[in-house]
């Protein structure tokens, strides 16, 4: 048992020392820990999901979710999510090709989608402020309101994001943190649609049920 | 849209300008008021004397070294033990004072000498301390300075987010310490019990402080679980497959993969109870559609896994110390592995068993009974295959090995009385009672006992000498008398019916236990000189313990296949990796020379002040957030912001070591290394110097 690995290694040959080993593929391990983070933020979600299965039915006599959920307008949402998404994905197509004009168009597009998307959030919220159906009103308001929110914040962080990412490939154009960060916010902006099918789902259309 | 305050506020100093109660008048925050600002005083005044400013800044504050960070870590962890250590004397001398109708009140209590108020944020502060900011602070810090020596790697992958981590978890820790001296801390049970902690039943800024440290904290841990995993994954040198991971790399990665799904958990949980109190949502509420059992379930969702988030680590550390002072590789390597995983894997379903008592009926306990249960399986089979590795072992009790086999004895006891606990019928007889608080203070001193070991054990690796023998012997056997005089008495009360978080003991018969309880405290306080003691000794005596590579002769894995101290940038050349056990392999083979033929350049990250300032700005936030003073959290919330996108623009992160200067530096660390080997002072202490010299020839497997 002088060895547990399967192949024995001759000691008196054996190499000790690496000298070409110069660490790791940094993009991948950034793309790595973007993941695990993505994982932490899924169980985010996943937390506040199972709380809604639970708020969903606790509207103590305010309005409920059928009166408040309008799964047409939402579909419209889920449409302008997805053509963001869509065309973040062809940016990346073009980072591929090595094109800066092609990853900017579609940052800019997807930018744009994004924008349109927290409008039309901006005008249910305030719908729903205006029909006095506000968080504070029932367990049930307080957990829609947070769910869809939280999304709403990633969002707004996405967005940030694709702003700074925008300035960072016009000034230093596709050098190795530009690119990584370029694949973490796709990783990001893929999630949050995503996230939004799940919101679409157990939200709005079950909301209608 | 927020909710309406009991009492005054204004717009520039939020609750704070009237509620600014430093306790003058309470003699015993005052002492603790005036211990603080003595030792910081002292330790302002010699770093001002010693002009070790520049040096700290340098070395300390602004460093992304995985190892300094980890020994940051864990002077944190050991601090607030400190402190969480004086809340539990507190705790029990109040318990041993105050028996019966007719005994002495003090300081404005009926009974013994603390008011049920500052009784419960005592006892509040006790768990939150030492779980959070005492126990994980000590073992992340262990993962942080052994996990990639372990694997060969050079740093964490991302050292400037380890950095963060750690200043996050420093904020929390001192929100913890804030709240002692100005305003109140929650008085809710570290555990938080929902409505208690809702605005109306706790109005003051307690529970505040409770969830901004606690949420800032958790942060800082889901951060260090993505740097760890990602580490592991990834930063391993050649030839360090997964059938090779060192024991202890493989508990922690089951142990960070918990706090990465379970960590966000509670974040959701502690931020849902913050809409409650600062924007009068329904969630946890009595009435109007919220429901406390939710709270119940989501805290526990996290805080269930959290008991093996922080157990894990502890079985990696020993089964890293039980081979090295047994002489013999671990037994069963893959059964450890397999092990770990299971118990991170069930960890996830067995958190209803908190509340066995909740009425879910016999179904839903019976399920999670039986899922409490199993977790005595994979942790039975670390145990035999402790015991196996003893076996017609060489065992050598050093100080580590006497913490890891104490380890292992508290380990069997709590192991068997949390069977007991996972049965919902006994469960119902001693639900609340001290007999749970026992069990659960048995499991939580394992993790210590193995903790304290795992200090001695990698020591000399870290500072590159040991710590003195004869005081750290006195130091566990005052602590394990400590430990038997204060849990056997509890464990006792419990069968008797007492019930936790007592301030006032109507029943005059538990009074005796009690007073031994005390004695086990005195003797708790008493190996605490011990261990100050022992760190001043063996500062002071550093030439005499100074020690090679391998500190203790034995020990079998990569991390001792480099200087001690470890260099800043661990391996000079990055090692190839031939066996399970790297170290001992070439040990057997002769091959223990840390000289390779030529150096190459080594690519290093930067240090960089930006983590400490964003540490800064939480601590700003939370506190602003804590006593609503919304101007500054809006403020230090845009500056943390506007950090974060300037340092995204920053370029010039990292730095090469040319290959001359690693030659002039390992040169002077293999000279030292051959000085202090050839003293003799590097092999072992005292009698065991002769064994274990020859043993060194032929040892291993």
């Amino acid at each position: 048992m002088s060895s547990h690995s399967a192949e024995t290694v001759d000691p008196g040959t054996a190499a000790l020392w690496d000298y070409e080993h110069h660490g790791h593929d940094p993009i991948s391990t950034r793309t790595l820990g973007f993941w695990l983070y993505m994982l932490s933020d899924a169980m985010i979600f996943a937390a506040l999901f199972a709380a809604y299965g639970v708020y969903v039915r606790n509207a103590a006599g305010g309005p409920t979710a059928a009166d408040i959920i309008h799964p047409v307008y939402a579909m419209w949402e889920t449409v302008v999510v997805f053509s963001s998404v869509f065309a973040y994905g062809l940016g990346m197509t073009a980072l591929k090709r090595g094109s800066r004009a092609g990853v900017i168009n579609g940052l800019l597009a997807a930018f744009v989608l994004g924008l349109v998307f927290l409008g039309m959030e901006y005008k249910e919220f305030a719908d729903l402020l205006a029909a006095g159906a506000v968080p504070q009103r029932s367990g049930f308001l307080s957990a829609y309101w947070t769910i869809v929110l939280t999304h709403g914040l990633h969002m707004i962080i996405g967005l940030l994001w694709m702003f700074i990412m925008l300035i960072q490939v016009m000034r230093e154009g596709f050098s190795q943190n530009v690119v990584y960060r370029l694949i973490n916010l796709k990783l990001f902006w893929h999630f949050q649609a995503i996230i939004w099918v799940c919101v679409f789902t157990f939200v709005y259309l079950k909301g209608v049920l | 849209m927020l909710v309406d305050l009991q009492g005054p506020w204004n717009p520039i100093f939020g609750r704070l300008g009237l509620l600014l109660e430093v306790h003058y008048n309470n003699p015993v925050l005052f002492f603790a008021f005036e211990l603080s600002v003595v030792v910081g005083v002292i330790l302002l005044f010699w770093a001002t004397c010693a002009r070790k400013w520049g040096y700290i800044w340098r070395e300390w504050l602004t460093t992304v070294d995985h190892k300094k960070i980890g020994v940051m870590y864990i002077v944190v962890g050991l601090v607030m033990m400190f402190r969480g250590f004086f809340d539990a004397l507190m705790i029990r001398s109040q318990q041993a004072i105050a028996v019966g109708p007719d005994s002495p009140g003090v300081l404005g209590a009926a009974h013994g000498y603390l008011p049920p108020y500052h009784f419960d944020q005592v006892f509040t502060a006790h768990g939150m301390i030492m779980i959070l900011v005492a126990a994980t602070p000590i073992l992340v810090g262990m993962m942080n300075i052994i996990v990639p020596l372990q694997i060969g790697a050079r740093d964490m992958a991302y050292p400037y987010l380890n950095a963060l981590g750690l200043w996050f978890t420093v904020v929390s820790a001192a929100l913890v310490m804030i709240a002692l001296f100005i305003g109140d801390f929650s008085h809710a049970g570290w555990v938080g019990l929902a409505p208690l902690t809702e605005l109306p039943y706790s109005p003051g800024v307690g529970v505040d402080y409770w969830i901004w440290s606690i949420q800032i904290g958790s942060i800082g841990t889901t951060m260090g679980a993505i740097n760890l995993i990602a580490t592991i994954i990834k930063m391993r040198a050649p030839g360090m497959t997964w059938g090779r991971l060192p024991v202890f790399t493989w508990t922690s990665m089951a142990s960070n993969i918990i706090a990465l799904t379970s960590f966000p958990v509670l974040g959701v949980t502690l931020a849902l109870l913050t809409f409650d109190r600062y924007l009068g949502t329904h969630f946890f509420t009595v009435g109007l559609g919220g429901d406390l059992m939710m709270y119940t379930n989501l805290f526990w969702i996290w805080g269930h896994p959290e008991v093996y988030f922080v157990v894990l680590p502890a079985f990696g550390m020993l089964s890293e110390i039980i081979p090295t002072f047994s002489e013999k590789p671990l037994f069963g390597y893959i059964t450890m592995v397999i092990a770990s995983m299971a118990i991170a894997a069930v960890s996830w379903s067995v958190w209803l068993h908190h509340f066995f008592t909740m009425g879910a009926g016999p179904n839903v306990n019976a399920f999670f009974s039986l899922a409490t249960m199993l977790v005595g399986i994979p942790t039975g089979v670390k145990v035999f295959n402790w015991a196996f590795t003893m076996y017609r072992s060489r065992i050598r009790f050093d100080t580590p090995m006497l913490w890891a086999v104490g380890s292992m004895f508290l380990l069997i006891s709590g192991g068997l009385t949390g069977m007991m606990l996972a049965v919902p019928a006994i469960n119902y007889i001693v639900h609340n009672s001290v007999f749970v608080i026992a069990h659960f203070h048995n499991m939580f001193l394992l993790i210590v006992y193995a903790a304290f070991g795992a200090v001695s054990y990698w020591f000399p690796k870290v500072f590159g000498f040991k710590l003195d023998e004869r005081l750290g012997k006195r130091f566990f056997w005052f602590f394990t008398a400590g430990t038997l005089m204060v849990f056997i008495p509890m464990y006792t009360l419990g069968f008797m019916g007492m019930t936790r978080r007592l301030d006032y003991i109507t029943h005059p018969a538990w009074q005796p236990l009690l007073i031994a309880e005390m004695v086990g405290i005195g003797l708790y306080a008493i190996s605490i000189v011990y261990f100050v003691l022992q760190l001043v000794v063996s500062i002071r005596d550093r030439e005499k313990n100074a020690v090679g590579a391998d500190a203790w002769g034995t020990s079998r894995n990569l991390e001792w296949a480099t200087h001690s101290p470890v260099p800043f940038y661990n391996f000079a050349v990055t090692p190839i990796v031939h066996d399970r056990d790297e170290w001992a392999w070439r040990r057997q083979h002769g091959l223990t020379s840390l000289r390779p033929d030529h150096y190459v350049d080594i690519h290093m990250p930067k240090n960089t002040a930006v983590p400490l300032i964003l540490g800064m700005l939480s601590l700003a936030f939370g506190f602003a957030m804590v006593w609503r003073i919304w101007w500054l959290a809006a403020v230090s919330a845009i500056a943390m912001l506007i950090v974060i996108l300037y340092r995204s623009f920053d370029k010039d992160t990292d730095y090469i070591i040319p290959a001359a200067d690693v030659e002039r530096m390992e040169n002077e660390m293999l000279a030292r290394g051959n000085k202090v080997e050839q003293a003799g002072g590097a092999v072992g202490s005292g009698a065991y110097a002769a064994p274990q010299a020859s043993a060194k020839k032929h040892q291993g497997d």
